[in-house]
């Protein structure tokens, strides 16, 4: 404090002023640069991925290696199966869990819980791939989309536990008491009142969770495997359009680089498109909220 | 009324599984990786982390050069992402009008939702053919008498796979500090003010120094994200098993070994090599994360925490 006094006097106020602007512009610059790499890399998706993207992308198998043409419909089909089995085993954990937190459970064991969910959410991606690995691939003896979609549904568990215990706690107090008053069971106020009132904080958290897992590839590498067919079988490996857009990427083959740059096109699009829906969930409930 | 008390009695004990498996999950996904990684870890014992030969061949195995790599790359990207971020944070919390903060975070918050793998393909594509025609050269001919700035320039490399890092946390950075500089009670930076301090002085003086833990506590969660980033650091370092000091060179990472090898691991002990890395870095990113987590709760007070993915 003192030195900052003495340095203040030491300067004209002209000279403070000028050091002042000088810092104000080298902030500017940095918010400028962090956009200009934004609108680059988004500029690049647009420029190479549009271009390369038809409608064969969209229906046809990938081609024979090193043969030009074909698509990733399988793996954008795969894609969707994946993030069908992360949601069958992350939003149970995730929201029986944040119902959990804030209607029943002790303060300690609440803190324990919490403390471990920020625990897993700060796990890197890879090692629940190991994880996958360890208790579904193994025993299995085969790569499979089950081994995928658990990876990435463990993935979703802490955001999703997060959210809907935030949005379950937001529920006022008064809902509650009046259905317990009308002799409703603690259980039937939770799952008719209760979950009713908060379904649209949840979702959003359940929507926002799955756009961060969609685009994940580490977990998927040695667990869904990735599958130049089709593949409908829950027990086999599956495609999975990050997984693609990184063999394509580091393949030597420039039909397959411009279709790595379609597919993260698309999978940039799909995951914004998630976001965007999360984003309306949220309006829902403040409709609701506000007009009560 | 006690026909009541049994079912919810019921239903709260159902309920309950669901909390206990997340501590059976996090329980178990420790178990595996230690009982997965025991031929490695019995084998090599503590030496697995200082021995710098990774022999999949000899089955000689460890883990120094990925270390290295991990620190290195993450020091880099934290000495050029940290003043980065909390500049434009500082941006965004003082000087920027509101509709242009509200814009410029939004446009962050996409940058955090760019998948790590088009963060990858971009660096492919467009950061290395930079780094190798423009940036490398460039600091090789002015700052080559360095030992950091000499060796052959691939352009693929700890350099590129540094900035890639760096961007990838960017946004987390600005995130956080952004939270923690709005934390500062308005009154301080008002009597500054009063006193006759420009807007840097109180900025300087006041505010960084009253959230500098705080943003000490983004800085670590940025640094956990950059240890366990994976795709975009596999995709441009190179992948060379090598501890130099030269910033040109390929080298490797503890996360990217593994995506890379993984999966053709052939033998019991090569695999087992690998998920005790695996081990290592669910260790070390738990220790960060309860370290930052701890710095921003004492200075927010536990309310912002959460907004960090």
């Amino acid at each position: 404090m003192k030195e900052m006094i003495q340095k203040a006097f030491d300067r004209t106020r002209l000279q403070r002023e000028i050091w002042d602007k000088t810092m104000v512009a080298v902030l500017f610059l940095c918010a400028l640069g962090v956009l200009f790499i934004l609108f680059n890399i988004l500029w690049h998706l647009i420029v190479e991925g549009i271009s390369s993207l038809n409608f064969d992308f969209f229906i046809h198998l990938p081609k024979a290696v090193g043969e030009k043409g074909g698509g990733m419909a399988n793996a954008i089909w795969g894609t969707l199966i994946l993030l069908v089995l992360a949601v069958c085993v992350g939003v149970p954990i995730g929201l029986g869990t944040g119902v959990y937190l804030s209607e029943y459970a002790h303060y300690r064991f609440a803190y324990v819980v919490r403390f471990m969910t920020d625990v897993m959410n700060g796990i890197p991606s890879i090692v629940f791939g190991i994880f996958a690995y360890t208790v579904c691939v193994l025993p299995m003896k085969t790569f499979s989309a089950l081994s995928g979609g658990f990876a990435l549904g463990l993935m979703m568990i802490p955001m999703i536990t997060r959210t809907s215990e935030q949005f379950v706690k937001m529920v006022p107090g008064q809902l509650r008491e009046a259905g317990l008053a009308l002799g409703i069971p603690q259980w039937r106020v939770i799952l008719d009142v209760i979950l009713p009132s908060a379904i649209g904080g949840i979702m959003t958290g359940v929507m926002v969770a799955l756009a961060r897992v969609a685009g994940e590839t580490a977990p998927l590498l040695f667990t869904a495997f990735g599958n130049r067919y089709f593949s409908h079988s829950l027990t086999q490996p599956i495609a999975a359009l990050p997984l693609q857009v990184f063999d394509y990427a580091i393949s030597p083959f420039d039909d397959w680089h411009r279709q790595a740059w379609a597919g993260a096109v698309v999978l940039i699009v799909m995951v914004f498109l998630i976001n965007i829906w999360a984003q309306y969930f949220v309006s829902s409930r403040k409709r609701w909220s506000t007009g009560k | 009324m006690s026909r009541h008390d049994t079912s919810d009695l019921i239903f709260r004990r159902t309920l309950a599984v669901f909390p206990i498996s997340i501590l059976i999950l996090v329980a178990g996904i420790l178990f595996q990786l230690v009982y997965s990684s025991l031929p490695s870890l019995s084998k090599f014992g503590l030496g697995f982390l200082l021995n710098s030969t990774w022999d999949p061949v000899a089955e000689n195995f460890g883990a120094l050069p990925f270390i290295f790599g991990t620190c290195v790359t993450s020091f880099v990207a934290l000495l050029l992402a940290v003043p980065i971020g909390v500049g434009v944070a500082i941006y965004l919390a003082e000087y920027a009008p509101p509709q242009v903060a509200r814009v410029v975070s939004l446009l962050v918050d996409l940058l955090a939702a760019i998948p790590s793998v088009i963060y990858g393909l971009w660096g492919i594509f467009v950061l290395v053919p930079y780094m190798r025609n423009t940036l490398q050269p460039f600091l090789g001919k002015y700052f080559g008498f360095l030992p950091f700035f000499q060796g052959p320039n691939y352009g693929v490399g700890i350099l590129a796979a540094s900035i890639m890092l760096a961007i990838i946390i960017i946004p987390f950075i600005i995130s956080v500090s952004r939270e923690v500089i709005l934390a500062v009670p308005q009154v301080y930076k008002e009597s500054a003010y009063a006193l006759g301090a420009t807007r840097w002085e109180a900025m300087s003086n006041i505010v960084l120094s009253h959230g500098k833990v705080g943003i000490l506590g983004a800085v670590i969660l940025a640094l956990g994200r950059a240890i366990g980033e994976v795709m975009a650091v596999t995709m441009i370092i190179g992948n060379n098993v090598v501890i130099t000091p030269s910033l040109f060179s390929p080298g490797y990472t503890l996360a990217s070994v593994i995506a890379n090898e993984f999966a053709e691991a052939d033998s019991n002990l090569y695999l087992s090599a690998l998920i005790e890395i695996g081990l290592v870095l669910f260790l070390v990113s738990i220790i960060v994360n309860i370290l930052a987590r701890i710095l921003i709760w004492s200075v927010t007070k536990g309310n912002s925490a959460e907004g960090v993915r």
